[in-house]
């Protein structure tokens, strides 16, 4: 380092000549234009920005000037370093944003390849059909009732008005235990869970019931041993027809659609009095009657109606057996086949596949429908 | 039951231009469901042929057709050039020489399908021979029809070929066919569905003709004898209050039965066999009373109505021996020789023959129970039965049984007796006081008066309003004699919806105000089904029916609860009689399933109800049905059905994950099993605790985890499944399975979640490494650390399990990562070294454990 310049002579001085400081900034700026990487930028701020660069020599200097000297050699300097400075900080920046849009091109990979390792899990169609209904009526402040299975013959037909000599009973085709006296039956409905429910719990009763039947038919296109029911019932007091008509008006909608119209006729069915059969209008062919015509509507049959199920006003007779007073509350009662509702529904078209456990099935449906 | 629209048209006026389809839809609006419609959309040439010759030509496919010749008269030799027709026929029910039905080129067949000659099999065949599915006379495609089946010898005699099959077989005119609910036995005759129909148009004045409104002559001196013994009514009902004998004499049993009769009774489906026996049925179609003929030369003395004896025996017109029941009602030659099974079937020693001349018409009004309970025992259903116990109008007897007179005098040339015997113990119907608002109470449309009193005479009711208790809102009601069913209010309420329209009862949706939503346990058990489902497993569902070899396949110990299955009385398979009392054990068959239809890798489960009566099971009691049962009776009803748990089983087989551009795939393994239990356990937020059990079938004794609440309550298993019960199931090696309590997981998570504070702290980490005996469970290692590691402790992981040379035989080597962290400051290391020490010496203690 050289020491105070007492004798100021600033031509010895040839590092602060401003030809010298613009040439200084002048190399440091090319340099700087020429660094193609960051790497070389490192380099090129080393060299014209680190302590051995020729400005920061030629600012060492500076010290030694007279006073009346160094503020205008301190400017040009100062100034200097500014530009090189920034031109380091500029293209610092370009490089950087040259570098990371390489690497994102660098690093592209093909995402359609498979992605999922493992199989994803599904519920079975028939849950999930009867959890829709379920909820839609939980919503309208409706609960659910469940009940056992295997259930009492009394339960299961007894109580609900089927007594042992009821034709209606002959229809059903139980599934008995062994020993036949036992009083016991797979369940062939899931009315029994409205007597137990009615035998449990004072109205206003209404409950949505869901859940598994049995009856001895073997496995076709339209039959299965074992099959799901959806039944509602509601106790209550001044409940008419006109209610029940309410009730299966919503559950269609639920299940086919706010358009669906329904329309009732008479039926009988030993645990209603009276009884109503519901048909909805077909939602294929919007009720064009295709009877007997070449090709009849393939979800309908041709009749332009789909028929919804049984319903009716609780019979005298059951509320009484429950302890139910009927001149004070009435009710009523309907159900449906949870498997002809996914059929319709999903276009499912036979019975095999809901019942066979074939995974491709439910796999179909993932986890909600 | 069926109804032809000629037949309709005797006893109604058809509403203008009506025709079948109107018909049906005239009947569903009153609440009878349409069946099916036959005949009416066919044209001709449809004619009779008979068959000459065939010969048999096997086909490529397989199938042999015949080459038929067939004579199809003059009529039909128009159509194909004089020549006889020749037809490919793919039946082989009929022999040369049989009539058949032909349909010829130009004809058009129900549902369009236009008939030509066409090139088949190599020939060209003109037109074909029709099976009765064809043509619209019923269901049957099992063969073509033979006229001499389908009509009776007799009858087929009396046909040629080339005459109009369509007017020969009623096809030209339409048939309805409805559906008959149980509470209607009246619409089990033209007259009810004439009635119905009446009805459905408005019930207009005079447009009702009924056909039993004939005079029949009362009882006299001199009829046959006929006694009703009665020792044992069921509910308090004789088996039989009516019994209306008439003899016919003389009658020329070659005379057949005249083609009008005939033709009827093809049209609704019955087979006509001889005069005395199509008459009966022919009355027993119009008015809805089943009737019996006897050949009265093979009785010997009065007719006597009583139950069967112990061990008595019959044998019916379909030449079955029946033994006897007490309950079942008799009809009895002199009170001794049973006759018959009362409103079911005949027996073969009485029945008319073509030698019969003197014929007794039975016209009787059995008990309905009486019968329903013989056709279910004798598994015998007849048309007969069928009426009778959905209940006869005990009113029409009398006529029912002048109208088979007057037919079989008319048409077999015999002479009726004059002795008329009518032993009548039916009681009138009382009336019931019916207020006339209930039914808009019922229905919820306001009904006036007028149109309650209207439509209840319109069916036939008689309505006094000015008896004992009439009043403005009150009338009495007699039902008319035809409908047994018509008993209260609701009853009332319900025809005169039926006959205003259903359809004009508005929709009002009802408005529960209390709903609470799911239950706890519903919800929850849809959080276990989703979270199995969550974690890869495909439900599926299967049926609950298994096998007696089961038991032992799955290895179940002699004393297993779950050997104590519930049997069916009668299976759907005797090769399946038992209810599951696992879900594994109907679950195996679908895992089989799948891999037989070339699933590698597949992972199954099911929710559902298992049976375990847990021994012999009870007896449920059948109380009566007139009131609440007591308390102690229901609770006997609960008490006698069986435990049935909610379970649920994990099947699963093949890769759990995939190979692929990551690597090499995972086999499913035990691992997954224990996981998806845990996986259900922790959605649920409920701690379960693992452990090695050695010894529950039907799993692998070295690969089976037991799985337990906190408290020790046992959840359920998981591993793999015993290489045994893999074989004896033919399920594909290491297939892996779980089976758990879902009710036990459910009713654990019943309280609320209470939270946990967590601390802020940083967290201090140490790894140890454990020597350990290989028969010691890592759940036991780890639960000695958390034990012994103090409060701080937040996290134990086993991140690496070492066997082999390095370390001592008989040994292996654990090594846990312990996470420290306290609630209130940042822990020091001497902090973190005296709990790791504390740790490991609790796990010395426990398990022998040595820290490396």
């Amino acid at each position: 380092m050289s020491g105070p310049n007492t004798n100021y002579d600033p031509v010895e001085v040839s590092a602060l000549d401003p030809a010298n400081v613009d040439a200084a900034v002048q190399d440091a700026l090319s340099a700087i234009a020429a660094a193609a990487s960051l790497d070389d930028l490192k380099a090129v701020r080393i060299a014209h920005q680190g302590e051995k660069s020729p400005l920061a020599l030629a600012n060492r200097e500076i010290g030694a000037l007279p006073p009346s000297a160094k503020a205008e050699a301190g400017k040009r300097v100062g100034q200097a370093r500014g530009r090189v400075g920034q031109a380091l900080t500029a293209r610092q920046a370009e490089l950087e944003a040259e570098r990371d849009e390489r690497i994102l091109v660098e690093e592209r990979v093909d995402v359609t390849v498979p992605a999922l390792r493992r199989e994803p899990g599904a519920r079975h169609p028939i849950e999930l059909v009867a959890q829709r209904l379920v909820d839609a009526f939980v919503g309208m402040g409706w609960e659910v009732a469940e009940g056992p299975e295997l259930e009492s013959e009394w339960l299961n037909f007894d109580a609900l008005n089927l007594g042992p000599d009821h034709p209606a009973r002959q229809m059903q085709d139980t599934f008995f235990l062994d020993p036949v006296d036992s009083g016991l039956v797979l369940r062939t409905q899931t009315s029994p869970v409205q007597i137990r429910t009615m035998l449990e719990k004072e109205p206003p009763i209404y409950i949505v019931a869901p859940g598994k039947v049995f009856r001895t038919d073997d496995l076709d296109a339209t039959h299965t041993p074992v099959f799901h029911q959806i039944e509602c019932l509601a106790i209550d007091k001044g409940l008419t027809m006109a209610h029940l008509r309410g009730a299966l008006d919503a559950f269609v909608r639920i299940m086919f659609g706010e358009e669906t119209r329904t329309r009732v006729r008479a039926n009988y069915f030993p645990f209603t009095e009276p009884s109503m059969e519901t048909d909805f209008l077909c939602f294929a062919c919007h009720g064009e009657e295709t009877w007997g015509s070449a090709e009849p509507c393939r979800t309908c049959g041709g009749s332009g109606w789909i028929e919804l199920g049984g319903s009716g006003m609780v019979n005298r007779k059951v509320l009484r057996t429950c302890g139910i007073d009927p001149d004070v509350y009435s009710g009523f009662a309907f159900g449906l086949g949870i498997e002809r509702a996914l059929q319709l529904r999903h276009g499912v078209q036979g019975m095999h596949e809901i019942v066979e456990g074939d995974v491709r099935f439910s796999q179909q449906f993932g986890m909600g429908v | 039951m069926r109804m032809p629209l000629s037949w309709l048209a005797e006893y109604t006026d058809l509403a203008p231009g009506a025709r079948g389809a109107d018909v049906a839809a005239s009947l569903v609006r009153v609440g009878l469901e349409e069946e099916d419609l036959h005949g009416g959309d066919i044209t001709g040439p449809l004619v009779v042929g008979r068959v000459l010759s065939f010969e048999l030509e096997p086909q490529k496919n397989g199938k042999t057709i015949r080459w038929c010749t067939v004579d199809v008269g003059q009529n039909g030799q128009m159509l194909t050039e004089g020549k006889h027709q020749e037809i490919v026929c793919g039946a082989h029910n009929f022999e040369v020489g049989d009539l058949v039905v032909c349909v010829l080129p130009g004809a058009v067949l129900p549902g369009g399908f236009a008939i030509a000659a066409r090139k088949t099999y190599g020939h060209v065949s003109n037109g074909m021979i029709c099976a009765e599915d064809e043509i619209g006379l019923g269901h049957d495609h099992e063969g073509i029809i033979v006229l001499s089946r389908l009509l009776g010898e007799e009858k087929a005699a009396t046909v040629q070929p080339g005459d109009d099959a369509i007017a020969l077989l009623g096809l030209g005119e339409e048939t309805v066919e409805t559906n008959v609910t149980p509470d209607r036995g009246y619409c089990f005759s033209v007259r009810g569905l004439a009635r119905e129909y009446w009805h459905a148009q408005g019930s207009p004045e005079g447009g009702y003709r009924d056909p039993a409104d004939v005079a029949a002559p009362p009882a006299t001196a001199g009829g046959y004898p006929v006694e009703l013994k009665e020792n044992s009514p069921i509910d308090g009902n004789d088996g039989c209050d009516r019994y209306v004998a008439r003899i016919v004499r003389g009658i020329d049993p070659t005379r057949p039965s005249p083609a009008w009769m005939s033709k009827r009774l093809t049209q609704m489906g019955m087979r006509p066999i001889s005069l005395a026996v199509d008459v009966t049925n022919y009355v027993m179609l119009a008015v809805g009373q089943p009737l019996h003929a006897f050949d009265v030369d093979r009785l010997s003395g009065s007719i006597v109505v009583r139950r069967a004896r112990v061990g008595e025996k019959l044998t019916t017109l379909d030449d079955v021996e029946r033994t006897l029941h007490a309950d079942d009602l008799l009809i009895t030659d002199g009170g001794e020789q049973p006759l018959a099974i009362a409103g079911v079937m005949g027996g073969a020693s009485s029945e008319v023959t073509d030698a019969t001349t003197d014929v007794l018409i039975e016209a009787a009004h059995f008990d309905p129970t009486t019968v329903a309970r013989s056709s279910r025992r004798h598994r015998l259903v007849t048309e007969a039965s069928k009426r009778f116990e959905r209940g006869v109008d005990p009113k029409v007897t009398a006529a029912a049984a002048q109208l088979a007179v007057d037919l079989l005098v008319e048409h077999g040339g015999g002479t009726v007796d004059d002795g008329v015997t009518d032993v009548d113990r039916t009681t009138e119907r009382t009336a019931y006081l019916l207020d006339v608002t209930e039914p808009a109470r019922i229905v919820g449309v306001d009904y006036p008066r007028e149109r309650v009193v209207g439509i209840l005479r319109d069916l036939g009711c008689r309505v006094d309003e000015s008896g004992e208790g009439a009043d403005e809102t009150h009338v009495l009601v007699t039902p008319p004699s035809w409908r047994p069913d018509l008993v209260d209010a609701p009853d009332y309420a319900e025809e005169v919806a039926r006959i205003d329209g259903y359809n004009n009862i508005p929709s009002i949706t009802p408005t529960p105000s209390d709903g609470r939503g799911l239950t706890h346990e519903q919800k929850a058990r849809r959080v276990v089904a989703d979270a199995l489902a969550g974690a890869g497993l495909t439900e599926v569902l299967s049926y609950p029916f298994v096998s007696e070899e089961l038991a032992d396949q799955l290895m179940l110990p002699a004393d297993d609860d779950r050997r104590a299955a519930v049997r069916l009385a009668n299976p759907l398979s005797e090769e399946r009689p038992l209810l599951r009392t696992s879900v594994l054990a109907s679950l195996v068959d679908t895992l089989r399933r799948n891999v037989a239809r070339g699933h590698k890798d597949v992972a199954i489960y099911e929710l559902g109800l298992v049976f375990r009566p847990g021994g012999p099971l009870g007896t449920a009691p059948i109380p009566g049905v007139a009131a609440r049962p007591d308390a102690g009776t229901l609770e006997q009803l609960y008490a006698a059905v069986p435990a049935q748990p909610r379970r649920a089983g994990i099947l699963a087989t093949g890769q759990a994950e995939q190979a692929g551009w990551w690597g090499p795939g995972r086999a499913a393994d035990w691992s997954d099993m224990v996981a998806a239990v845990q996986t259900a356990a922790a959605a649920l937020a409920v701690p379960v605790v693992v452990a090695n059990d050695p010894g529950h079938a039907p799993w692998h004794p070295g690969r089976c985890a037991r799985i337990t609440l906190a408290d020790g309550t046992l959840v359920g298993h998981a591993g793999e499944l015993h290489p045994k019960v893999i074989a004896a199931l033919d399920l594909p090696a290491r297939t892996v399975a779980a089976e758990f309590d879902v009710d036990v997981l459910v009713a654990a998570s019943a309280e609320p979640v209470q939270a946990r504070a967590f601390s802020t702290f940083p967290p201090a980490m140490t790894d140890i490494a454990l020597l350990v005996a290989t028969d010691v469970a890592a759940a036991d290692v780890e639960a000695a650390l958390r034990s012994g590691a103090g409060d701080s402790l937040e996290s134990v992981v086993l991140f690496d399990v070492y066997e082999g040379e390095r370390i001592e035989a008989g040994h292996r080597s654990l090594a846990y990562r312990l996470t420290f962290r306290a609630a209130d400051r940042t822990l020091t290391t001497d902090e973190v070294n005296g709990f790791r020490d504390a740790a490991v010496a609790a796990a010395a203690t426990a398990t022998g454990a040595v820290q490396r």
